[in-house]
């Protein structure tokens, strides 16, 4: 009943989708066969029953048997229904006892993802192919809802509280993920990609995590590290007005910040605002709150490397 | 159905004017004068009033029981809190209130009993003791606000007494030595100004309603026949003293 | 009830004749504006919420038209985000709720009774103009920022959004005041002014449906009031309950905002339903077949409504069990929704069927409202809803219930009242053309969602990703034909009003209450109070002269 492509669902990159995927096939065939039934009865009585000079309607007798056999006869197939979709949800809920643990936070408007091991990447999250992962939801500002498609599951991040899924991926290459819960402006930005790869590959990248990718030069980093960790939604390389200072030209300047006093631009400056954001805030940017980034050193180093070319 | 009545009539050219030989046209047919024209008789327009005021107040006690629903949850949430909270409220004032209204409410159906006798003073006389309660009410209701505002026990991010292990820090001026509250505290006096706000705005509308039937029971628009309006407005006190006598145990008594 | 004493309304040398026909017995702007007449309290109404319904349908528009391409087509991000969120509100509180109920039923419910007026006549009328109070509200908010939390307005969001919130938020508070009075007057209204022998086994089934959604209205309603009023304060005061800043509970606030918006989707959809059972007698020339089932179906429903919220929040971190109980009662929906289906169907068979423009909205409920509750038991099935849940596959399957199923019963029950209402008759061809491209337009539309959907593309996307395009293209191209579908139906009923022809008492031959008494109905609904003697839809007992179409 099932195609691997089936047109109506995405394709299947979790343990659990497949049984999902049958249990809505089943549904969708079932509601298809209902729905055509009603209809051929209603066009079958439009044609026949059609009014003609002379003939009367029949008048409406009583059919007990027949009233309750459809008034309570679907009980039947509702509590079929209700079963399977609660046993597929249990089993899908349950995490595996050695399931990886990744904590994912919500924040407007990008994923963070935190590895067993502290190290931590926004939007972009590398697991090893067929290992349990289980993911731990918070969030500190509104609610995100984490959707995986192709592992057909979702929960919500609500702050104040943890909520979790966990699936296990079934197909070496990318994984979407989505928020589902609408969390203002740029809710549809708030995209992140799960890498699914070989455990020996996930090692390594794991390792290489605060080394700029082979063949790069540190601000070629920087500006990807500033596209990856969604610098660029809140601030313009081009001198464009956006939520948050821009970089150009902000290198080297002596910046006046809200509480009156100024700063230098230089390497110290620019860690804190990265870490710290709120312990000196430039003046005019009172209203947007950055949130705090938690980059390792190389990656702030290259950060500035590419900040330095934003002359 | 529907016979008799219905096509017999086309629209008659606008401006005719002819009652006469209509049956029902006279006044005397249909019923005294507060006999509303769409109601054949008093008593269905009695028991249609009295209906739509239970109904009403379904949707009253429905309105009211958001709150105690939010007063249900944190309460088990944060019990410390909700415990420590209700001591700094006044039971003494509190109680005051309850024989107030408890009073007041007994003068309300009083009030209905002599409307129904057809005792147009007396009828007065219980409102007035009525309203002059509601404003007893009111009176004390505003020495225990005005106590809560002296100690920064206000609600939510206004609350200014002091925490422990406090989301908010400061603590006013000239309050040397107040014993400190347990976190959360700013929740309970939250739904206190709530529960207790949205119950004295019921009062206030009730006074303001109670003198409009005073008003028209002056006038001597009410008799032995007709005293639905005074039922109902004692409906509704009854209603506000209700949700009172809830309110009070909840937020003065329990520990 | 003796006929000589209390046939007539009391008629004094200045009263209006209340044998005149209802849009003549007075005159001038005045005379609608203080109106106690329960029918021109609800003209006042149908105007209101056709407007609504303009304002509405062109946000959606506007939704749609931005979603044809990818980026920014028409407006920012921001704009977007108020646009969608201003056609939920104008549809859900300006339109949908008010428009079946306080329209239709304002003017209709009454008739049917054989009564003079609704219980409480100038209550009625404070309700309509609490509604248009509340819309002003609305109004202000959007003239001052807009509002861009989507119509649920779901904490925190809503408390740190900048937009105007609290005046929106009033608005629906206070909209939703005149939803409750309106269900009071309804409630008493059914129980005490029914004529001489309309006992409850001989009423219309559209006052069944009525009545159900008002105890919902009653019952349901004052907890929205108490959330909004909270979220008001909430944001005024911080008061700690829905922030989980302050220790409160975002999740405490979709439970409260469910407990009223799901019932609510019964005070849409039950009074749809209750339209369809009068044009399917009436176009069948037959009684709705299983009478009390389809009557205790509405109950039902009413009664389920409040049982079901929690299948919202069911990837909202709510505990398994709960998941669990939600989602085995939401179940249990379909049961009353399927006795209703099954019984039209039923109806139509050995009826003698005419296929005019009120019964063809009408089978198309019956279909639409079909797909629209079995993509319901998708979303039911709890391992299905978690895919499902936020996508555009529940965008689609709540608008085939409110579009397919509420305003195709709202236009069906307009184009079958229009000649009772108005005195005029409609282009019947015009009328048809109308219905081919709503029908057609409306499945383009949503059919498209339905797959995006259960692909995974979220609902409430500014931008979305390319595999998404070619269903975003044709749902949008599917909402031009809808709207050029609603804009010939606009034009042929203002044509109607300016040169349509005179309506006879009864243009579609029914047996019903309301198509005995003249057209336009007299002030006081009929020139002699009825005494009902056989149901609305015994066809087989009513007179030649009844059924009688000149």
């Amino acid at each position: 009943m099932v195609s691997p492509d089936n047109f109506q669902l995405p394709e299947q990159l979790s343990t659990g989708a497949a049984e999902v995927d049958d249990l809505y096939m089943f549904v969708y065939w079932f509601s298809v066969i209902f729905t055509a039934v009603i209809v051929a009865v209603m066009l079958y009585c439009i044609v026949k029953f059609r009014r003609r000079p002379g003939v009367k309607a029949e008048p409406v007798g009583h059919n007990l048997v027949l009233e309750l056999v459809w008034t309570f006869g679907p009980v039947i197939f509702i509590a079929i229904l209700f079963h399977l979709g609660f046993k597929v949800y249990v089993h899908n809920a349950v995490a595996a006892e050695n399931a990886m643990e990744i904590r994912v936070r919500g924040r407007q408007w990008l994923w963070e993802f935190e590895y067993p091991n502290g190290t931590r990447e926004n939007n972009e999250l590398t697991i090893p192919l067929n290992q349990p992962v289980k993911f731990i939801l918070s969030s500190d500002d509104v609610i995100h809802s984490f959707y995986v498609p192709g592992a057909r599951w979702k929960r919500d991040a609500v702050p104040g509280m943890y909520t979790n899924i966990s699936f296990t991926p079934t197909k070496l290459g990318n994984m979407q993920v989505f928020c589902a819960e609408y969390c203002g402006t740029s809710h549809s930005g708030m995209l992140a990609m799960i890498h699914v790869v070989t455990p020996e590959d996930f090692q390594k990248h794991l390792d290489s995590a605060d080394k700029a990718p082979e063949g790069k030069k540190p601000e070629e980093w920087g500006a990807e590290l500033y596209k990856k960790n969604a610098c660029n939604t809140c601030h313009s390389i081009d001198g464009s007005k956006m939520p948050g200072p821009t970089w150009k030209g902000l290198w080297g300047k002596t910046e006046s910040l809200a509480d009156g006093s100024t700063v230098v631009v230089d390497e110290n400056y620019v860690k804190e605002s990265i870490l710290k954001p709120q312990a000196k805030i430039a003046a005019g940017f009172t209203t947007a709150q950055m949130p705090p980034f938690t980059l390792k050193d190389a990656q702030i180093d290259a950060i500035i490397a590419y900040m330095k070319t934003l002359k | 159905m529907s016979t008799a009545a219905s096509h017999a009539e086309p629209a008659r050219p606008h401006g005719d004017s002819h009652h006469a030989g209509e049956p029902g046209h006279d006044e005397e047919h249909h019923g005294p004068a507060w006999l509303a024209h769409h109601f054949d008789t008093p008593a269905q327009q009695f028991d249609a009033a009295k209906l739509g005021m239970w109904a009403f107040l379904a949707q009253e006690l429905l309105f009211f029981s958001g709150v105690f629903v939010a007063y249900g949850i944190f309460r088990s949430w944060y019990p410390e809190a909700f415990s420590g909270a209700s001591h700094q409220l006044d039971r003494v004032m509190g109680a005051s209130n309850t024989i107030v209204l408890l009073f007041s409410s007994w003068t309300a159906a009083m009030s209905v009993r002599s409307s129904q006798l057809g005792k147009k003073a007396q009828t007065s006389g219980y409102l007035i003791v009525t309203i002059a309660c509601a404003f007893i009410f009111l009176v004390v209701k505003y020495f225990e606000y005005q106590h809560k505002f002296h100690a920064g026990l206000l609600p939510g991010k206004f609350f200014g007494h002091p925490v422990d292990g406090g989301l908010f820090g400061a603590i006013p001026a000239g309050h040397g030595h107040v014993p400190h509250l347990p976190a959360k505290a700013h929740i309970f006096f939250s739904l206190y100004f709530v529960m207790t706000g949205i119950h004295a705005i019921h009062v206030i509308v009730g006074i303001g309603v109670m003198f409009w039937i005073l008003k028209r029971n002056a006038s001597g628009e009410f008799s032995k026949e007709f005293f639905t309006p005074v039922d109902l407005v004692a409906l509704y006190w009854h209603l506000v003293d209700l949700i009172w006598i809830y309110l009070f145990p909840l937020l003065y008594l329990i520990d | 009830m003796g006929a000589a004493t209390t046939t007539v309304p009391r008629a004094q040398a200045h009263h209006p004749d209340p044998n005149e026909n209802y849009l003549k017995a007075e005159r001038g702007i005045m005379s609608w504006i203080y109106t106690l007449d329960h029918k021109r309290i609800g003209v006042m109404y149908l105007v209101s919420v056709l407007l609504a319904f303009l304002i509405g349908g062109i946000f959606a528009l506007a939704v749609r038209l931005e979603l044809f391409s990818r980026g920014k087509t028409i407006m920012d991000a921001d704009a977007y985000n108020r646009t969608f969120t201003l056609h939920g509100v104008v549809m859900v509180f300006l339109f949908i709720i008010p428009s079946v109920p306080a329209a239709l039923g304002n003017f209709i419910l009454p008739i049917q009774l054989g009564a003079k007026d609704v219980a409480f006549p100038r209550l009625n009328l404070m309700s309509y103009y609490i509604y248009v109070f509340g819309a002003c509200f609305a109004l202000y908010s959007m003239v001052n920022g807009a509002v861009d939390t989507g119509w649920t307005f779901y904490t925190p969001y809503s408390m740190r959004t900048t937009s105007a919130v609290i005046p929106m938020v009033l608005g629906a508070f206070i909209m939703g005041f005149s939803s409750i009075l309106t269900g009071v007057n309804f409630i008493a209204t059914v129980h005490k002014l029914r004529a001489p022998g309309q006992t409850w086994t001989k009423l219309p089934l559209f006052i069944w449906g009525l009545y159900a959604t008002s105890i919902i209205q009653v019952l349901a309603t004052p907890v929205l009031a108490i959330t909004l009023l909270l979220l008001c304060l909430e944001r005024f005061l911080g008061l700690g309950i829905f922030d989980p800043k302050l220790g409160g509970d975002p999740v405490l606030f979709q439970h409260f905002f469910w407990f009223y918006s799901h019932p609510a989707v019964y005070i849409m959809i039950v009074p749809g339903m209750a339209v369809v059972n009068e044009i399917i007698a009436t176009f069948s020339r037959r009684a709705i077949v299983g009478y009390m089932f389809v009557a205790m179906s509405s109950l039902a429903l009413a009664l389920l409504g409040f049982l079901v919220w929690g299948h919202h929040l069911f990837v909202s971190g709510m505990s398994e069990y709960a998941t669990m109980v939600f989602s085995a009662l939401t179940f249990l929906v379909a049961i009353p929704s399927g006795v209703k289906v099954f019984n039209w169907v039923a109806t139509l068979y050995k009826g003698s069927i005419r296929l005019e423009s009120p019964m063809l909205y009408a089978l198309s409920f019956i279909f639409l409202f079909t797909i629209g509750g079995l993509t319901g038991l998708f979303l039911g099935v709890l391992a299905i809803d978690v895919h499902l849940h936020d996508t555009y596959f529940v965008v689609a399957h709540f608008h085939y219930v409110m579009v397919g199923g509420t305003v195709m019963g709202f236009v069906g029950g307009l184009h079958y009242w229009w000649p009772k209402i108005t005195g005029k008759l409609f282009n019947e061809g015009v009328a048809k053309v109308a219905w081919a491209l709503v029908f057609i337009g409306f499945n383009v539309t949503f059919i498209a969602q339905f797959i995006m959907g259960s692909r995974g593309m979220p609902r409430r996307y500014y931008d979305y990703l390319p595999e998404y395009e070619i269903f975003h293209k044709v749902s949008t191209i599917g909402s031009w034909i809808l709207g050029l579908g609603f804009l010939t139906m606009a034009v042929m009923f203002v044509a109607s009003l300016i040169k349509g022809q005179k309506s006879t008492r009864n243009p579609w031959g029914s047996a019903a209450l309301e198509w005995q008494t003249p057209t336009p109905p007299p002030l006081a609904n009929f020139i002699k109070v009825p005494t009902i003697t056989r149901g609305p839809y015994d066809y087989h007992l009513a007179t030649e002269e009844e059924l009688s179409e000149k």
